[in-house]
């Protein structure tokens, strides 16, 4: 199915009333528009005026720039590292790319981008010009969480009775699922977009990033939190990582730390320096 | 005949004015506003002049975090004007029946004293175009959208006001002008308005027109249903043809022609309506926005005040 084909109105049976009304039906306007406003060389609809001497054509087109522009800012919100990393410019030409493909399919913006991440995963390794930022993709995975995160529900950190009566049944600890706040999450990648993404964080956006003493070729993690309305990025060690992704799916403790133990970096994993932070964060809730 | 009053029955005060929320001002709003609650009387910075703030639906749909928590903190300090641009009610398919619950939602927990929306289609096939896009004037298209406000006015439980929207160009299709069109939507929906005193203009220089063939001719009826009134900066182009193309970019102050229609048309109106100052890009200062929308105040009351100097009295009472 091509983007033109999904933003086509369905097929439907027009019901006699609708057929006989003296008025032009309703239905009919839109759809000319749509297929034209997402494609930038598109010839405007017809059937369109404007008075004095005034092109149709040029007013349209103000029409299509508000699309392509408004989302492709939206979209900058959303991943604003990546932009920085890519510069405003080519950004704007990958917006441009993925919009077709991939437009929002409903009015709040925030919620618009899971599709980033994995289109790039295609679209990257077919462009000489991005050949050498094969971590794109996972940034944009970062970046996408993070909004994510920011935007997802209250809940209340898991209460220190609760946690208390866990502890004092030891042989029931392993067994026990912890719930997973709704504003936390854990990234994983084969590239270290993490330090990337905390280089591009700083006080004035006018400073230079230098990322010379950035090796980006070597995996890295991280657990995202949200204390209050604060979403912040943890390192974490792979076995950390693995610990954490099997709670956030559910898994029991003891499944988790199993999990953690397969990791090439197990031996150095601090277990009770893990449940600390996590509860420190909140990460840990009343399971549902 | 009782004779006229030589001066004003009663000189009414500043109209109640407000701004749209711009995260620039997050800090000041907050620290400037009345901070006991909502008898706590204004504060002493900028935003106590204000007596509403207006935010984006789309912006505060979040189900927690910073996006929510702004409209809890501003909600019972100002009151709140809750302006939708996804809703598509000038769309020919149905509504977003998930995005009218979220608006529902929304709405239960701020409650806010305004919800408006705009007569334009933004959704088309499981698209949404992120702009405020036209649709022609007819028969069929003002069952369309009768039928989507009455569908809104219904889930979300209380009037919402619809705004005129900025027009580039028009559709050979259309067979009334949009006064008109407005009329009859407004008669059959009992919906409010909210008139957008910038976009009457910007869509009357874009096509050649007047102004003052929409906001002079909505009829008294109609002009009782206005609730809010929207003013803005706009950004002057000339196309290719030399024809002038105004932009509505919310970028600049107020110009003078949207001031001198926003004077006639208050007189126009039978009670004073509240006024917003939107700005979307180049935001200034808050006490500048604050300034501005002050003005809108006094406007407001100067023509009010005319308005009963110069009530005339019915004609027919003399037959």
């Amino acid at each position: 199915m091509t983007a033109l084909d999904l933003l086509r109105p369905p097929t439907r049976l027009r019901t006699a009333a609708e057929g006989s009304a003296a008025a032009p039906p309703a239905d009919d306007f839109a759809a000319p528009w749509a297929e034209r406003l997402l494609q930038p060389g598109a010839d405007a609809p017809s059937g369109l005026r404007c008075g004095t001497a005034a092109d149709p054509a040029q007013r349209f087109a103000v029409h299509r720039n508000n699309v392509l522009a408004g989302l492709s800012d939206a979209l900058g919100e959303t991943f604003p590292v990546l932009r920085e990393v890519v510069g405003a410019d080519c950004f704007h030409a990958l917006a441009l790319a993925f919009i077709p493909e991939h437009p929002p399919r409903q009015p709040v913006l925030a919620e618009w981008g899971a599709e980033f991440g994995p289109w790039l995963d295609g679209f990257v390794p077919h462009r000489p010009e991005l050949a050498a930022l094969p971590w794109l993709s996972d940034l944009a995975r970062l970046e996408w969480l993070r909004q994510r995160c920011s935007d997802a529900a209250d809940a209340p950190a898991l209460p220190l009775a609760a946690l208390a009566q866990r502890l004092a049944d030891p042989d029931a600890l392993l067994d026990w699922r912890p719930g997973w706040h709704p504003a936390a999450a854990v990234w994983r990648s084969r590239w270290a977009g993490l330090s990337l993404w905390s280089a591009h964080q700083r006080a004035d956006p006018d400073e230079p990033v230098s990322l010379a003493s950035l090796d980006l070729h070597r995996p890295e993690a991280a657990l995202l939190t949200r204390v209050g309305d604060v979403v912040r990025l943890w390192p974490l060690s792979a076995a950390a990582a693995a610990f954490c992704a099997a709670l956030a799916d559910g898994a029991p403790l003891g499944e988790a730390h199993r999990l953690s133990l397969a990791e090439p970096d197990a031996d150095a994993f601090d277990l009770i320096g893990l449940l600390t932070l996590l509860l420190g964060q909140g990460v840990l809730v009343a399971a549902d | 005949m009782s004779p006229r009053p030589t001066a004003p029955l009663r000189s009414p005060g500043p109209a109640p004015v407000g701004i749209g929320l711009k995260a620039p001002h997050l800090a000041e709003v907050f620290a400037d506003g009345p901070s006991d609650g909502p008898d706590s009387g204004p504060g002493p910075g900028p935003a106590g002049a204000l007596a509403f703030f207006e935010v984006h639906a789309e912006n505060h749909l979040a189900a927690g975090g910073p996006r929510r928590r702004v409209l809890e903190r501003l909600r019972g300090r100002w009151d709140l004007s809750v302006h939708g641009v996804g809703l598509s009610i000038g769309g020919p398919g149905p509504l977003d029946a998930a995005h009218l619950q979220r608006l529902a939602e929304l709405l239960r927990w701020a409650q806010p004293r305004w919800f408006s929306e705009h007569l334009a289609w933004s959704s088309h096939g499981g698209a949404f175009l992120n702009d405020l896009l036209p649709l022609p004037y007819h028969a069929g298209t003002l069952r369309r959208v009768a039928e989507h406000i009455d569908q809104v006015q219904e889930r979300l439980g209380r009037r919402m006001l619809l705004e005129n929207p900025s027009r580039y160009v028009e559709f050979s299709a259309s067979t009334m002008d949009e006064a008109t069109f407005l009329t009859l939507l407004q008669r059959r929906t009992g919906c409010g308005l909210l008139v957008d005193v910038n976009n009457a203009h910007v869509s009357a220089v874009n096509s050649g027109g007047d102004a003052w063939d929409l906001l002079g001719a909505l009829p008294g009826d109609v002009l009782a249903a206005v609730g809010e009134i929207h003013l803005a900066g706009h950004h002057a182009e000339v196309d290719s043809l030399g024809a002038p193309l105004l932009i509505d970019s919310h970028s600049a102050p107020v110009a003078d022609p949207v001031w001198a229609l926003y004077r006639r048309f208050a007189a126009r109106l039978p009670q004073p309506v509240p006024t917003l100052i939107e700005r979307d890009q180049q935001i200034p200062p808050l006490a500048t926005l604050v300034a501005e929308a002050r003005r809108a105040g006094r406007l407001m009351a100067a023509a009010q005040a005319d308005r009963q100097a110069d009530t005339p009295q019915p004609m027919d009472c003399a037959a």
